[in-house]
C-alpha cells in the first residue's frame, strides 16, 4: 500500500511537470510582462512609425542596454504610436533633451530604441515625454524616395542633353 | 531465381507482420474503454514509462539545447543576427528535435522495458496462466501499458522542449551574451500556437507508434531467452524507423 502511494506521488509529480511544461510552451508565445527590478523609471515617446518594435525590446545608449520597451500603444488623438520605456534607475542622469530613435540590430535582427544624449543640464524624470524622436526606417519608403529622386534627375538631365 | 524467391518470401513475411500489427492495434483499441475503467493499472504504467524516463529525458534535453545554443549562435553571428537564436531554437525544437529525440529516447528507455517485460511474461507462460484463470491478458497487461506510453509521450515531449529551451537560453544568453530581451521578444513574435500544437501532435502520434510496437513485439515474442532479446532489439529498430518515417509524413501534412 505504501509503495503504491509512492508511485501515485511520483506519477502525479511527473504529470504536473508535463502540464507545467505545456503551459510554459503555450504562454511563452504571448507577450508576457518582464519583471524588471522595481527601481526603474518610465519615459514615453511618440512615434509616427515604430516599424517592427515589440514590447520587451532593449533600450540602449551607445550600445549599452539601459532598459526595455514596456508597452506599445496608439494615441487616437494625435494618431501616433505611444511607446513606454522603462529605464533602469541607475541611469538617472540622461539629459532631458535627449532624443530617442528606433534602430534595427543587424540585417535580420530585431528593432530597439537608441537614446542619444542631448546637452541639457536637467535630467529626465519618471513620467517625462521624450520630445525629439526619429521613426523607424521603412525600407519601402526609402526605396520609393530614391526612385522618385532618380526619376526627377533623369527629367532634368534629358532637356540638358538636347540642347 | 533463388534470390528473387527469397526476396519475395521476405516481403511476404513483412506483409504478414504488418497485418498482424494492424490486427493487434485494432484489438488494443477495442479494449481501451474497459482498461480505462481500471485507471489504477494505467497510472502504474504512466509511472513506469513516464516518470522513470524523466531523468534521461531532462538530461538529454538540456544538452541538446546547449548544443543548439552553441551551433545556432556560431551560425547566426556570421550574419550579425544572433538575436534570432531564440526563434530558430524554439521552432526547431518544437517542430522536429523535441518530438523526434524524445521518441527515440522513449523507445530506448521505455519501449525496451515494455517489450522485455512482456516477452519474459510470454516466455515464462505467465500470459497463458492468465488466460487459464479467465483473465484477459490483453485487457489486464497489454492495454494499460499501451495507454501509459501514449499518455506519457506528449508530456515527456513538452518537458524535453522546455528543458532544451532552458539550455539554449543558458548558453546563448548567459554564456555567449545574446540580449535576453531580443531573445525572448523575437521568439514570442515568431512562434505561433500552431507550432506548439504541431509538436504535441507529433508527440502523441510517436507515443502511439512506439508504445504499440513495444507491446506488439513483446506480446508476440518467441518464448525463449533469445526470442525476448530479439523482440527488444526489434522494438528499438522498428520504433526508430517508424518515428522518422512518420515524422516526414506529419511534417508534409502540417506544413
Amino acid at each position: 500500500m505504501r509503495q503504491s502511494r509512492a508511485i501515485d506521488i511520483s506519477t502525479g509529480l511527473f504529470v504536473l511537470l508535463g502540464m507545467t511544461a505545456i503551459v510554459f510552451l503555450v504562454t511563452q508565445i504571448t507577450n508576457r510582462e518582464f519583471s524588471l527590478r522595481s527601481d526603474s523609471y518610465r519615459l514615453t515617446a511618440q512615434f509616427e512609425n515604430i516599424g517592427g518594435l515589440k514590447a520587451g525590446a532593449p533600450v540602449s545608449m551607445s550600445g549599452v542596454t539601459i532598459g526595455r520597451v514596456e508597452s506599445i500603444g496608439y494615441d487616437m488623438g494625435q494618431f501616433k504610436a505611444v511607446v513606454t520605456l522603462r529605464i533602469d534607475a541607475s541611469y538617472d542622469k540622461i539629459p532631458n533633451d535627449s532624443d530617442a530613435s528606433i534602430y534595427t540590430a543587424g540585417l535580420l535582427g530585431g528593432q530597439y530604441v537608441g537614446i542619444t544624449p542631448g546637452n541639457s543640464e536637467d535630467a529626465y524624470r519618471d513620467g517625462d515625454t521624450v520630445e525629439f524622436v526619429q521613426d523607424a526606417i521603412v525600407l519601402e519608403k526609402l526605396i520609393s524616395k530614391y526612385l522618385f529622386s532618380q526619376a526627377g534627375k533623369d527629367k532634368e538631365a534629358a532637356p540638358a542633353a538636347q540642347e | 531465381m533463388g534470390l528473387l524467391a527469397e526476396m519475395l518470401q521476405h516481403f511476404r513475411d513483412f506483409l504478414a507482420r504488418l497485418g498482424a500489427l494492424t490486427r493487434f492495434f485494432g484489438q488494443v483499441l477495442l479494449q481501451v474503454p474497459s482498461a480505462l475503467l481500471r485507471p489504477r493499472l494505467v497510472v502504474e504504467q504512466v509511472y513506469n514509462t513516464g516518470a522513470l524516463s524523466l531523468v534521461i529525458i531532462m538530461t538529454c534535453g538540456l544538452f541538446v539545447g546547449m548544443v543548439l545554443g552553441l551551433q545556432g549562435h556560431d551560425l547566426l553571428q556570421r550574419f550579425g543576427s544572433e538575436d534570432a537564436l531564440g526563434v530558430g531554437a524554439a521552432l526547431s525544437l518544437l517542430k522536429e528535435l523535441g518530438p523526434v529525440v524524445t521518441a527515440l529516447l522513449f523507445a530506448g528507455r521505455a519501449g525496451t522495458a515494455l517489450a522485455s517485460e512482456l516477452g519474459l511474461m510470454r516466455a515464462t507462460d505467465q500470459l497463458s496462466a492468465m488466460e487459464i484463470m479467465a483473465v484477459d491478458p490483453m485487457r489486464r497487461v497489454v492495454v494499460p501499458r499501451f495507454l501509459g506510453g501514449v499518455i506519457a509521450m506528449p508530456l515527456l515531449t513538452a518537458i524535453f522542449i522546455a528543458v532544451a529551451l532552458f539550455g539554449v537560453q543558458l548558453v546563448g544568453v548567459q554564456f555567449l551574451g545574446v540580449d535576453q530581451g531580443s531573445f525572448w521578444s523575437q521568439m514570442r513574435g515568431a512562434v505561433e500556437l500552431a507550432d506548439v500544437n504541431e509538436g504535441l501532435i507529433k508527440g502523441v502520434t510517436f507515443g502511439i507508434a512506439c508504445s504499440l510496437i513495444a507491446v506488439f513485439e513483446g506480446y508476440n515474442a518467441e518464448p525463449t531467452a533469445e526470442g525476448v532479446g530479439r523482440a527488444t532489439t526489434r522494438t528499438v529498430v522498428i520504433s526508430a524507423v517508424v518515428t522518422l518515417v512518420l515524422d516526414y509524413i506529419l511534417t508534409a501534412l502540417m506544413l
